[in-house]
């Protein structure tokens, strides 16, 4: 057999390789650089180095396309300062702990950790001492996650102690400043210990910023029969990238549950990785995107059971407008070990105008043959039929389209802890939408 | 009931209408005054929902020809939602489910709107609230009903009490009852009937379109029209139903048939 290869098709693909690795190279040159954790930063560029930038022929890549990222030169995060009162929309006042990070670095002005509640430990890369647990969570490895793990400039570890209950939720904001096109890796650390319990809002915002690059990284630890509610809400310039893994490993019996907003980013992707490493745990990943214009995003989420008589929910909801596209890819992996799983997942589209798209695929790897595992998958429109409910009650055309789109919105909006701060974001999705 | 010199509330003129190009209504004629309940009967695919949804300004259906004159002005100009602030109102045969709207929300929503439209000032939620839940006991309903989604997971018993509570709230002037029965247990019915009954005034008129003469046991009517083939073909008071119930729709069929035969 012959095999006839166009030398001008392979010509354009090295050149297309190199010119990522020049790339590469110009993003590992913007590194921070700062003391400590030696060992896992080499081994982190090793992987990258060794995997290289994704582009649409990876397949975890084929609907997202990262060409728009790979033409801006973001250059190295710049340490900038910005006033309480300038993040003062921001601020939840039923969320008493904060910690702020500003292009990429803890600002302690802005954060409030003065009185932290009994069994909440907190630390930043400069006190940190020990962490034992740092990347140490499942799906580390994959290229961007690497090169957050080469790149972070500071830290933040959460810590709640054993058999305690933090009842207010802790509030972790990243945000990003200033006018030139800056590259920031966000890092956080979650440790729940065993029986603890606890509620997170980690949040990502820009404070009069151009375009910029967010690539974040969070890692959460749960202990034995610990609980966390992770609330993730990014809300990126539009203009901005942001690409972002949400790093989860759950303890026998442990409960976590994330509900993820993305509503920024002119490209943006999320990547949930969730592993339960033992057995009767408990998994709720609910999702909320909203695309419009010429936005791009994109949720990869990965659940891997390793263990039996585990249970998993899994509700992602894509409302798109303009020409915008959603991507959601929802792997599921059931090996033979995890007998007596329970899990579902619904990926529920709502497309707003004709040239809007969503690429939606549920990814369910079954191996072990006692379980219960159902997906769905649903696109759908405006219902005219419900449009006119409404208007024959005596809503306009707009307020009744209004209505059912804030009640699609509203499922997942409503999982949020803190009611001013729902209002705000309902609000801030149905202003995009009109 | 049948008041002398009550006013004109809704007059149909000669109206036809086209869904999807294909003729349903063809000709059809009715008058009802203030006062005044009617109820139009008649067989599956005689035009009965299409009449109530056309009333209502469904953009499904297109009127080709003919008049609605509803307390004096032209209705079929009026977008649907300005048909419901000005006092009509449908309560339709299969209520939709809105998910994520609470009942609550919507009916505050829905009556606000039309307190707005009458140069009224819209009530609070805390007001509303006591409002809402006066209104409850027409129709007999549980509080619990107003926390949930618009209609989801209500049986079907519920979807219809919830519509004659919608229908307590906006008080409307013309109320239209498409096939509010069907699909009812008897306790419902009677339910649902009761409350209708409560809500009809000497100032208001209902049209109710039924399939079953079982309703207007519990809705008596002053006027019962049997349609058939997009028009109506006889008009009668309530012993006409009774009739209907005894002989079959084909009975006004073959009247028909004999009269234009004279």
């Amino acid at each position: 057999m012959t095999v006839e290869v166009n030398p001008e098709a392979v010509a354009a693909l090295s050149t297309a390789t190199q010119d990522r690795q020049a790339y590469l190279t110009h993003l590992l040159a913007q590194r921070p650089n700062p003391k400590g954790l030696e060992d896992m930063r080499q081994s982190a560029l090793s992987i990258v180095q060794e995997r290289g930038l994704p582009s649409n022929r990876d397949e975890d890549w084929r609907f997202t396309d990262l060409s728009g990222l790979y033409k801006t030169a973001f250059t190295a995060p710049t340490a900038a300062s910005l006033s309480l009162e300038e993040i003062a929309p921001l601020i939840l006042a039923e969320a008493p702990v904060r910690l702020v990070f500003v292009n990429g670095w803890f600002a302690p002005d802005l954060s409030a950790i003065d009185h932290l509640p009994t069994g909440l430990s907190i630390s930043t890369l400069a006190d940190a001492g020990n962490l034992p647990e740092l990347g140490q969570q499942p799906g580390l490895s994959e290229v961007f996650t690497a090169l957050n793990t080469a790149s972070f400039a500071d830290v933040a570890v959460l810590r709640i102690a054993k058999n305690q209950v933090i009842e207010a939720p802790i509030h972790l904001l990243y945000l990003t400043t200033g006018d030139t096109p800056i590259i920031t890796s966000p890092r956080g650390l979650v440790v729940a210990e065993a029986n603890s319990a606890a509620t997170l809002i980690e949040e990502y915002a820009a404070v009069k910023a151009a375009s910029y690059f967010t690539n974040a990284v969070t890692e959460v630890n749960l202990g034995q029969n610990a609980q966390l509610h992770h609330h993730r809400i990014q809300r990126d310039a539009k203009t901005a990238f942001h690409i972002g893994t949400t790093s989860v490993s759950q303890d026998r019996d442990s409960r976590y549950a994330l509900t993820s907003l993305s509503l920024g980013g002119q490209m943006s992707r999320h990547n949930p990785v969730v592993v339960p490493t033992a057995e009767q745990t408990d998994t709720t990943l609910n999702g909320l995107t909203l695309a419009v214009d010429q936005q791009v995003a994109d949720t990869h989420s990965d659940l891997s059971f390793t263990g039996p008589h585990c249970t998993a929910q899994q509700l992602h909801k894509c409302i798109v407008d303009n020409r915008a596209r959603a991507v959601f890819n929802g792997r599921v992996f059931v090996p033979k070990l995890a007998q007596q799983t329970n899990a579902s997942q619904l990926s529920r589209n709502l497309l707003l105008s004709a040239k809007a798209r969503v690429d939606t695929k549920p990814q369910l790897e079954i191996i072990a043959d006692d379980v219960k595992c159902a997906h769905g998958a649903t696109v759908s429109q405006l219902d005219d039929e419900e449009v006119f409910y409404l208007q024959s009650r005596g809503l306009d055309r707009n307020s009744a389209c209004d209505l059912l789109v804030e009640g699609f919105a509203a499922e997942i909006i409503d999982q949020l802890p803190i009611a001013e701060q729902r209002q705000t974001l309902l609000n801030a999705v149905l202003s995009q939408i009109r | 009931m049948i008041i002398d010199n009550s006013d004109v509330i809704l007059s149909v003129r000669n109206l036809t209408a086209d869904v999807d190009g294909t003729p349903i209504l063809k000709g059809l004629n009715l008058e009802i005054k203030a006062g005044e309940i009617h109820a139009i009967m008649g067989p599956n695919g005689s035009g009965k929902s299409t009449f109530s949804k056309v009333l209502a300004g469904h953009p499904a259906y297109t009127v080709t020809g003919g008049e609605v004159i509803y307390k004096g002005q032209n209705l079929l100009e009026l977008e649907p939602e300005e048909r419901s602030r000005s006092g009509v109102f449908l309560a339709f045969q299969y209520p939709l489910e809105i998910p994520g709207v609470s009942n609550l929300d919507f009916l505050r929503v829905s009556f606000n709107s039309k307190r707005q439209h009458e140069g009224l000032e819209e009530l609070d939620a805390f007001d509303f609230d006591d409002l809402v839940r006066e209104r409850l006991d027409v129709v007999k309903m549980d509080p619990a009903f107003l926390d949930r989604s618009v209609n989801e997971g209500f049986s079907g018993g519920e979807k219809k009490r919830n519509e004659i509570l919608q229908m307590a709230l906006l008080e409307p002037t013309l109320a239209i009852l498409d096939e509010t029965d069907s699909g009812l247990d008897i306790d419902a019915l009677k339910i649902v009937a009761n409350g209708v009954n409560q809500l009809a005034k000497p100032e208001n008129a209902t049209l109710m379109i039924t399939h079953y003469q079982r309703l207007l046991d519990y809705i008596v009517p002053d006027f019962v029209h049997v349609m058939a083939e997009g028009k109506i073909l006889t008009t009668g008071g309530k012993e006409l139903a009774q009739e209907l119930e005894a002989k079959g729709y084909d009975w006004v069929k073959a009247e028909d048939v004999a009269e234009v035969a004279v």
